[in-house]
């Protein structure tokens, strides 16, 4: 591409710009912020270490420990604080591989119009039809509870979802006019699928986003609650929840604190995802 | 005189920001008579139509004037409300989209019915009003079971449930094929003439409004612009305006070269103090800058005009087409198609599109596919180019023969044949600036560097007639015509030596049409390019091509020379066509000669 790619800079906004443009999306990105800075640095604010117990299990809120102690009288804040970097990697790639897989299959089950459409879509309902919890259960069984284990068996579950989205969308969009120019002028199926169909299903992907990071979370707190997918000491916020059920009438802190952070996570990438897609339609129409 | 049917008093409706969209309007409809609302799109014929029923768009406000039906005034109070249904209905632009899709024709129209308890006929009969089946079978249709001619005279069965004083259609035939329309339009004549119903017609297109209206409105940037009878306006139209719409008019009766207005039709906020037409006008004088000039009577009964200068409005020049557009087409054929068969899949095995159609057309030739919706147009267009592999058959380019799929066909081959698509929304990726667009084809088909390519969209940009600046904007910031214009300089900018339009002009107004085919002619005789120009508009194919070819059905039915197609079609089907196609001059030429004989020529 030469002198057309300098004039593509007005609707491709960088993402932070176009999702400050309004209220909803300026309180998602600001917890975002915050949230990933409690992943980053988290750790270094730790007032008590994360592995070694400082106290009686279960003890509630005091001076020295001020969402109190856990299962194993191990201090809460500071395995708040470090609980982040584990979650918010699992859930990022966990997304990324989802959406890899799932932008792939879509784009190509809904351009093709050949016998590789419902090959791949039958292929996809058959994913769909399992009950999630079983598919992850049947992977960590299986293969253990690894990071890399509980992020293929996540995307497992999620991409049947998204590839279905994104074969919608790639269906409309590979009627229109410009999609027909482009092949009449010979480009290629990879240039035709990134350049003039993929940008005009940004929309109901992003939408969509926010929704299967909160799955990806979801599920692997689940995974983690009944004890089969990370093991102990390791810190991590759908790990605590889990843990820390036991002690629940003793420190109910214990349990709320990384469950409401669970929470602010997913209402900020909805929140995010919202505004970036209100946004975009905004600039897309125009006049 | 009895009671009107419709009076508007100076209505004015503006945005929120204070910019009127109309203003000073006033209209008079008598009863049984047929108003024609004249004006291109963006004039402000809608939010007219809609102020009838005391409906503004959301944004909109109607700030002062007085508009009353039957005698009864349009205020906020719920008399009017109640009153309304009973007194007037509306019929709307696109009856796909009017129809719900779950309710069956019957039920759509009880519920009309029903709502204004005044139950004078069963729908059934109401059907067979509007020349349709009045039978249950009929009835209990959805309407995704009826064509769009059968549903737009649903839609009008349903506006006379209430058995209204007045009907506003707004744009009721377009997007319809001419043979549907004249059906339409003589039902509406019937009606009018049975039942003294009174009609406010809207339209962009003054054949039509020729052969339905007895008065006529034209409208230009939110101001009534001129209005009277319609014979006295359209023999001699005293608006400079009206006058370009007349030029800008093709016809097929009497081909002629179209006149062009200068510049665009200015936007809501947009308006200079004076005259809103005065930047497009030839005539205008310092004073139409700086005052708006009200209606004034002219000589003859009911003509009212809004120019200081409409003494000096010249009559509309009718200058016959000499030879066909574009000179003549010269040296052998560049493009030719043999025997060409297309099918589509369906669930039900291959249905076939177009069976053995065969045609060529030389380097400057122009060559016409007429037919309506469903003929095959499309598919013949589409199989040109390499997107629809035919069943059987052969194209040929200078005579190679080209593969089906436009994958397997060489560089070169791409490049030398251009297809046009039919909806300029569409054409053109909303993602992609206007730039990029017009970059592509030269990068990927002329292999033309960074630079080279930079110089070659402000060249193409500036042949379409577009802005410099409007390279960085984006579809969805550019009005019908100037997608149309972009999708136009994409395909010139492989340098083709075919291009094929797929109705690039059914979607823009005439005068922007007029503008567009204007530069298709200078493009063919500047390059030589051959053009196959796909259109449903006879009017428009007598002005552009020099060969016809009417599809029905996907078979060929008559083919030739365009004037002798047009002026002694053979076949019954061309003859059908060309019947109900409506036409301005035949509407003139049925009045008489007026004061002025416009067809005369000038000296």
């Amino acid at each position: 591409m030469s002198a057309a790619a300098t004039g593509a800079g007005r609707l491709r906004v960088p993402l932070v710009r176009s999702v400050s443009g309004d209220w909803g999306g300026r309180i998602g990105l600001f917890l975002l912020f915050v949230l990933v800075g409690l992943a980053i640095f988290g750790p270094a604010l730790a007032p008590h270490s994360t592995t070694a117990p400082v106290g009686i299990p279960g003890e509630g809120s005091s001076g020295s420990a001020l969402l109190g102690l856990d299962f194993l009288g191990r201090d809460v804040l500071s395995r708040t604080l470090s609980g982040g970097r584990s979650t918010l990697l699992l859930a990022t790639a966990a997304t990324t591989l989802t959406y890899l897989v799932g932008l792939t299959v879509g784009l190509i089950a809904g351009y093709s119009r050949s016998i590789t459409d419902p090959l791949l879509m039958r292929t996809v309902d058959v994913f769909l039809s399992f009950p999630a919890l079983l598919v992850m259960l049947l992977f960590v069984t299986a293969f253990g509870g690894g990071r890399g284990v509980l992020v293929g068996a996540t995307s497992l579950v999620l991409f049947p979802g998204v590839a279905r989205i994104v074969r919608t969308a790639t269906l409309e969009v590979s009627t229109k006019g410009f999609v027909e120019a482009a092949v009449a002028r010979g480009e290629r199926t990879d240039a035709v699928l990134r350049r003039e169909i993929l940008p005009n299903i940004v929309s109901p992907v992003v939408a969509d986003l926010g929704i299967r990071f909160s799955w990806a979370i979801i599920l692997i707190a689940s995974v983690n609650y009944l004890g089969l997918g990370l093991k102990p000491p390791t810190t991590d916020w759908g790990l605590m929840v889990s843990e820390n059920r036991e002690i629940i009438s003793s420190n109910p802190l214990a349990l709320l604190a990384p469950a409401a952070i669970l929470a602010l996570l997913i209402i900020a990438v909805n929140l995010t995802g919202d505004a970036y897609v209100r946004q975009r339609n905004r600039s897309g129409d125009g006049r | 005189m009895s009671e009107l049917a419709l009076r508007a008093a100076d209505v004015r409706i503006e945005l929120s920001s204070g910019d009127a969209v109309i203003e000073g309007i006033d209209l008079q409809v008598g009863p049984g008579e047929i108003l024609g609302l004249v004006g291109e799109s963006g004039s402000g014929k809608t939010t007219t139509a809609l102020s009838v029923f005391g409906y503004h768009a959301p944004g909109l406000r109607m700030t002062s004037g007085e508009i009353s039906i039957a005698g009864e005034k349009l205020g906020d109070d719920g008399a009017f409300r109640a009153a309304r249904g009973r007194l007037a209905s509306y019929v709307p632009q696109n009856p796909g989209t009017a129809l719900n899709p779950s309710l069956r024709v019957a039920d759509a129209i009880e519920d009309m019915i029903r709502a204004e308890r005044r139950n004078a006929e069963g729908p059934h009969r109401l059907l067979e009003r509007v020349g349709l089946p009045g039978d249950r079978d009929f009835g209990r249709r959805f309407p995704h079971q009826l064509s769009g001619g059968q549903q737009q005279r649903v839609c009008i069965a349903a506006s006379l449930a209430p058995d209204p004083t007045l009907v506003v259609l707004d744009e009721p035939t377009t997007g319809l094929d001419v043979v549907t329309q004249d059906r339409i339009l003589k039902e509406l004549l019937r009606l009018r003439d049975e039942q003294q119903v009174a009609m406010l017609y809207i339209t962009h297109d003054l054949a039509v409004v020729a052969q339905i209206a007895g008065r006529i409105a034209v409208m230009y940037a939110g101001h009534i612009v001129e209005q009277g009878p319609a014979a006295e306006i359209l023999r001699q139209p005293r608006h400079p305006y009206t006058r370009g719409l007349m030029a800008a008019t093709p016809d097929h009766l009497r081909p002629r070269v179209l006149g062009a207005m200068p510049g665009i039709a200015v936007g809501v906020g947009e308006r200079p103090p004076g005259c809103p037409f005065a930047p497009r006008c030839e005539q205008r004088k310092p004073r139409c800058e700086g005052e708006l000039p009200q209606l004034e009577p002219t000589a003859a009964g009911g003509h009212e005009v809004r120019c200081f200068e409409w003494r000096r409005t010249p009559p509309v020049d009718w200058v016959a087409l000499e030879v066909a557009a574009g000179g003549e087409p010269n040296g052998p054929a560049i493009l030719e198609v043999n025997a060409l068969c297309a099918e589509y899949r369906g669930a039900r095995g291959s249905v076939v599109a177009v069976s053995d159609v065969s045609f060529e057309v030389a380097p400057r030739g122009c060559l016409a596919i007429v037919g309506e919706s469903g003929s095959g147009k499309t598919t013949v267009a589409r199989a040109i180019a390499g997107l629809h592999p035919p069943a059987s058959g052969r194209v040929l380019l200078g005579g190679e023969v080209l593969h089906g799929s436009a994958h397997k066909r060489t560089v070169q081959q791409r490049r030398r044949i251009q297809l046009v698509f039919q909806n300029p929304a569409e054409a053109l990726n909303p993602r992609h600036s206007v730039a990029e667009s017009i970059a592509r084809p030269a990068q990927v088909l002329r292999r033309l560097g960074r630079n080279e390519t930079r110089v070659e969209v402000a060249r193409l940009l500036e042949a379409v007639r577009l802005p410099a600046a409007a390279g960085e904007r984006y579809p969805g910031e550019l009005s019908g015509g100037e997608r149309q214009r972009v999708a136009i300089a994409r395909a010139l900018a492989a340098e083709p030596e075919v291009l094929v339009c797929d109705e690039i002009t059914s979607a823009l107004d005439v005068s922007v049409q007029a503008v567009v085919l204007e530069l298709l002619r200078e493009l063919r005789d500047e390059f030589g390019l051959a053009v196959i120009f796909i259109s449903h508009d006879l009017g428009v194919v007598a002005t552009i091509a020099e060969q016809v070819l009417v599809l029905e059905g996907g078979v060929v039915c008559e083919r030739g020379v365009a004037a002798e197609v047009l002026g002694a079609p053979q076949h019954p089907y061309t003859q059908r066509l060309l019947e109900a196609a409506p036409s301005l001059s035949a509407a003139i030429d049925g009045w008489g000669a007026a004061n002025v004989d416009p067809l005369a020529p000038r000296p």
